[in-house]
């Protein structure tokens, strides 16, 4: 519990600041410097983080075979699980990247009358996938504040996203989605005890960093209204590198703005890298054709090895003796 | 196999997977005997040349490390980022959403939560994030980073070495993070200030300098496969070949020592050499190249290479066109995934052809070595071999999916394709234990000794269980399997777990179906007992 107590402490102070800083009409700082300052950390930070994997080569193919490798003709190909080309490496890509694949597979493992038994156990993958899903229709909803015109897509997505038409203005559903998804992983976090027992504080931080991100986004929206040309404005600002410096939409808005922006800081810093590091797996994104191309190994070095002549010379005697052929008398 | 000093099956089933009350950093490591391996002796490190030999054992105080202990592991694991993008990314990407906790069969059968390998990654990744990290290195425990300390290092040494290496876990990440490649950089790096066990650098010893873990010496391989000949002489009134270090084979067969020294792959090594002598190969064991099997995986990259050297420097030496494998588990890894790299080119070998069939195996053009599965099933599905699977009606049958051919290979539907034309009695066993999620002997990776039983029975339950489900619903009482470690470690597994269940071949059960030119009508199985069954346990 003690790590779950240091991140809300961590999250409750990233909250105060900025309440602080527009009390203290830091508005430059707020608005201006620290979007810009955060955005450049993340892009560049994103950027070292997946060049320093790259740099460190892939020795071995070492793939995680998931279903038939191609053999014998008449032997069905599991492509997708175990492909032996590229298109079926792109496949396999695409069904962890876009659909969590592998996480679909997951189990519970639980000893009932003495055996363990296996049982279904989709909700991490159901509610991972509706968090990352929901994240990104929200992302690409806020691109309405970002250009002008509204591109049609930005209008239908969100034409899309509001589909029910609940609540003026209209519930987004991806809005909802989200805060249960990102609760729903919380709670779990928190509730299971063996998940609570290897959970580390930046466990607990990135959630807790989105739900309130979303939350007082969700408050801006629906309860406590904010002059949304003043944000366009100042998002369109940032695109166009000649920004606005706007005073007091709102202490909700510097609340989100900062936490978005704490977000990306700390986006290279984690395990939210996971976003960039999947793509380089070495167990996924490798085709199971290790016997069909060479592979090579740019460090490879000579070793030490016995040689068939230093194996002779020791058992020579013993060679002749059992009747063995020799390659020298 | 005396299960006497570890706890009746029933006791050992009462698993609670309840953590510790203490935070896993500040739960120290205890080495309860039955839960791990005895050290490397000295004069096999010392035959190899690895460092710090010395005489210890892991539940002494004092591990004898030499000095500058830390900065060597440190330099090590330096080292191993730069070299390895899995272990880089792998320290990097764990978001520990827990997928992998209830994958493990150490933690399905101990409850430990540092079996978990979430947890069992952790144990490196602390260290990692202290030292190589700028969070770590400044906000220490607060971002879960730790210093190196002996007590670190020992249960790296303790739960490293409770580690199969068996990927299942890797299966169910969503990122594909492979325990398998953290533990063995974990082995690596223990290996490096000294800290292994003998179960494993015995046999690396063995290997390096006879060819094979076992350390059989020319004469006895040879020895050994004539008794083995007499046998199937006995059985079946056949006197095969046994081609031996031949120049000029076309095929150079390579396997398990296991099979031809130990029961019951001995009756699995019959039936490959009843198969070649029934179509007639032309092929040839070796007595330098004795051993498919590698326990250099089990120790560190550097060691696979130098005792997989001999498969291609023994090709090339006897002129042989291409390699054919026999059943092994991890000796598949080996090839499958390393040794092109390592060992390769072989141009000097040939695209692999059935001299029988004219089948091109254009899967291992360039590796140019063949499962025998792969050979095998070809035969069969090419109506190559006379076959009577009622020779095998004694026998209830389920397939064990060794981990490395599952998970390494993809290696799925020609044993399967096999043991459906060559028995009666076929039973899978359930979904989530079988295929890409089979499940581990417990006993793999160098931790099938039996100082280490108790884990082992563990480690083994989960695979122990879904084969007594079967014997429950289908009477099965054989189970099959392709990997030589498996033959030793399961027979131990269902003695204890499953009474009455043997383990099996693939090309054992395949031998006592195929019907050989010129035999004798047969009475008994390969293993001497009648083929009517009568005495053989039913429910």
């Amino acid at each position: 519990m003690k790590n779950l107590g240091i991140s809300i402490i961590a999250v409750v102070i990233l909250l105060m600041l900025p309440i602080g800083a527009a009390a203290a009409e830091w508005y430059s700082l707020l608005t201006v410097a620290l979007p810009y300052g955060a955005l450049t950390v993340f892009l560049l930070g994103f950027i070292y983080r997946v060049l320093l994997w790259a740099q460190s080569p892939v020795p071995f193919r070492i793939t995680t075979t998931c279903g038939q490798e191609k053999s014998l003709p008449w032997i069905r190909t599991n492509s997708l699980e175990s492909p032996s080309g590229l298109f079926g490496v792109i496949g396999r890509m695409a069904l962890e990247i876009l659909l969590f694949r592998s996480l679909f597979r997951n189990t519970g493992a639980e000893i009932l009358e003495k055996r363990p038994v296996y049982g279904s156990a989709k909700w991490l993958w159901l509610f991972g996938l509706l968090l990352h899903w929901s994240l990104l229709f929200i992302l690409l909803r806020h691109l309405r504040f970002f250009v002008e015109p509204i591109a049609p897509f930005i209008n239908a997505l969100s034409a899309f996203d509001g589909l029910f038409e609940t609540g003026v203005p209209t519930l987004y559903l991806s809005d909802l989605v989200f805060l249960t998804a990102a609760t729903a992983l919380f709670l779990r976090r928190v509730v299971l005890v063996r998940v609570r027992y290897f959970s580390l504080p930046q466990d607990y931080f990135p959630l807790l960093l989105l739900l309130c991100t979303a939350g007082s986004g969700i408050l801006m929206r629906h309860f406590t209204k904010v002059n949304l040309i003043k944000v366009k404005e100042l998002a369109t600002g940032w695109v166009s590198f000649s920004p606005v410096i706007q005073e007091g939409i709102g202490p909700l808005f510097s609340i989100h703005l900062f936490l978005v922006c704490t977000l990306l800081v700390w986006f290279p810093l984690s395990k939210l890298m996971h976003m960039g590091g999947i793509f380089l797996s070495p167990t996924r994104n490798l085709a199971n054709d290790n016997r069909m191309r060479r592979h090579l190994n740019p460090w490879d070095a000579p070793v030490r090895v016995h040689t068939y002549e230093e194996y002779e010379d020791e058992f020579r005697d013993k060679m002749k003796t059992a009747g063995l052929p020799v390659e020298r008398e | 196999m005396s299960f006497a000093k570890i706890p009746k099956p029933d006791d050992l089933i009462a698993i609670r997977y309840e953590p510790p009350e203490t935070p896993w950093m500040d739960t120290p490591v205890v080495f309860r005997p039955g839960t791990w391996s005895y050290s490397g002796a000295a004069k096999n490190l010392t035959a190899l040349g690895l460092p710090n030999p010395r005489a210890w054992q892991p539940s002494d105080e004092d591990w004898k490390l030499p000095e500058n202990w830390q900065s060597i592991i440190l330099e090590g694991m330096k080292e191993r980022l730069e070299k390895h993008r899995s272990f880089r990314l792998f320290m990097d990407i764990c978001v520990r959403c827990g997928a992998c906790a209830d994958k493990c069969h150490f933690y399905i059968g101990s409850g430990d939560p540092k079996n978990m390998p979430v947890l069992r990654a952790e144990l490196l990744r602390s260290v990692y994030r202290r030292y190589f990290t700028a969070s770590g290195k400044r906000l220490g425990r607060l971002v879960g980073a730790r210093d190196l300390t002996v007590d670190v290092l020992k249960e790296w040494f303790y739960y490293f070495y409770q580690c199969t290496e068996c990927r299942r876990c890797s299966v169910f990440c969503p990122y594909g993070i492979d325990q398998a490649e953290i533990t063995m950089i974990g082995r690596e790096l223990l290996n490096l200030v000294g800290c292994n066990i003998n179960w494993v650098i015995e046999p690396v010893a063995n290997c390096f300098r006879t060819g094979n873990h076992l350390g059989i010496q020319p004469g006895g391989i040879k020895d050994m496969l004539e008794f083995l000949a007499d046998d199937i002489e006995d059985r079946t009134g056949v006197r095969v070949e046994i081609p031996l270090n031949r120049k000029g084979a076309e095929i150079l067969f390579v396997t398990p020592s296991g099979d031809y020294f130990a029961d019951p792959g001995t009756y699995t090594c019959m039936g490959y050499m009843m198969l070649f002598h029934e179509i007639g190969l032309d092929y040839t064991f070796s007595t330098y190249a004795s051993d498919g099997g590698n326990f250099g995986l089990f120790t560190s990259h550097e060691m696979v290479k130098r005792l997989n050297a001999k498969i291609y420097a023994e090709a090339k030496r006897l002129g042989v066109k291409w390699i054919l494998g026999g059943e092994c588990g991890h000796m598949w890894r080996v090839i499958h995934q390393y040794m092109d790299t390592m060992n390769g080119p072989a141009d000097f070998l040939e695209e692999p052809v059935s001299p029988i069939t004219g089948t091109r195996f254009e899967n291992a053009r360039s590796t140019k070595m063949v499962h025998i599965a792969e050979f095998t099933a070809d035969l069969i599905k090419n109506g190559m071999l006379k076959l009577d699977p009622s020779r095998n009606d004694a026998h209830r049958v389920t397939f064990h999916d060794s981990c490395n051919p599952a998970r390494a290979m993809g290696l799925f539907e020609e044993p399967r394709a096999i043991i459906s034309r060559v028995c009666n009695h076929f039973h899978e066993m359930a979904e989530d234990t079988i295929r890409e999620k089979t499940l581990c002997c417990g006993g793999g990776a160098g931790l099938g000794n039996d100082e280490n039983l108790e884990m082992r029975m563990r480690g083994g339950m989960p695979r122990a269980m879904a084969v007594r489900e079967v014997r429950e619903k289908h009477g099965v009482n054989r189970l099959a399997c392709m990997c030589a470690i498996d033959r030793a470690t399961l027979t131990s597994l269902m003695d204890y777990w499953v009474p009455g269940v043997t383990v099996t071949g693939v090309h054992e059960l395949l031998a006592n179906a195929l019907v050989m030119t010129g035999e004798k009508e047969r009475t008994t199985d390969l293993r001497g007992e009648p083929l009517n069954g009568k005495t053989n346990e039913t429910l």
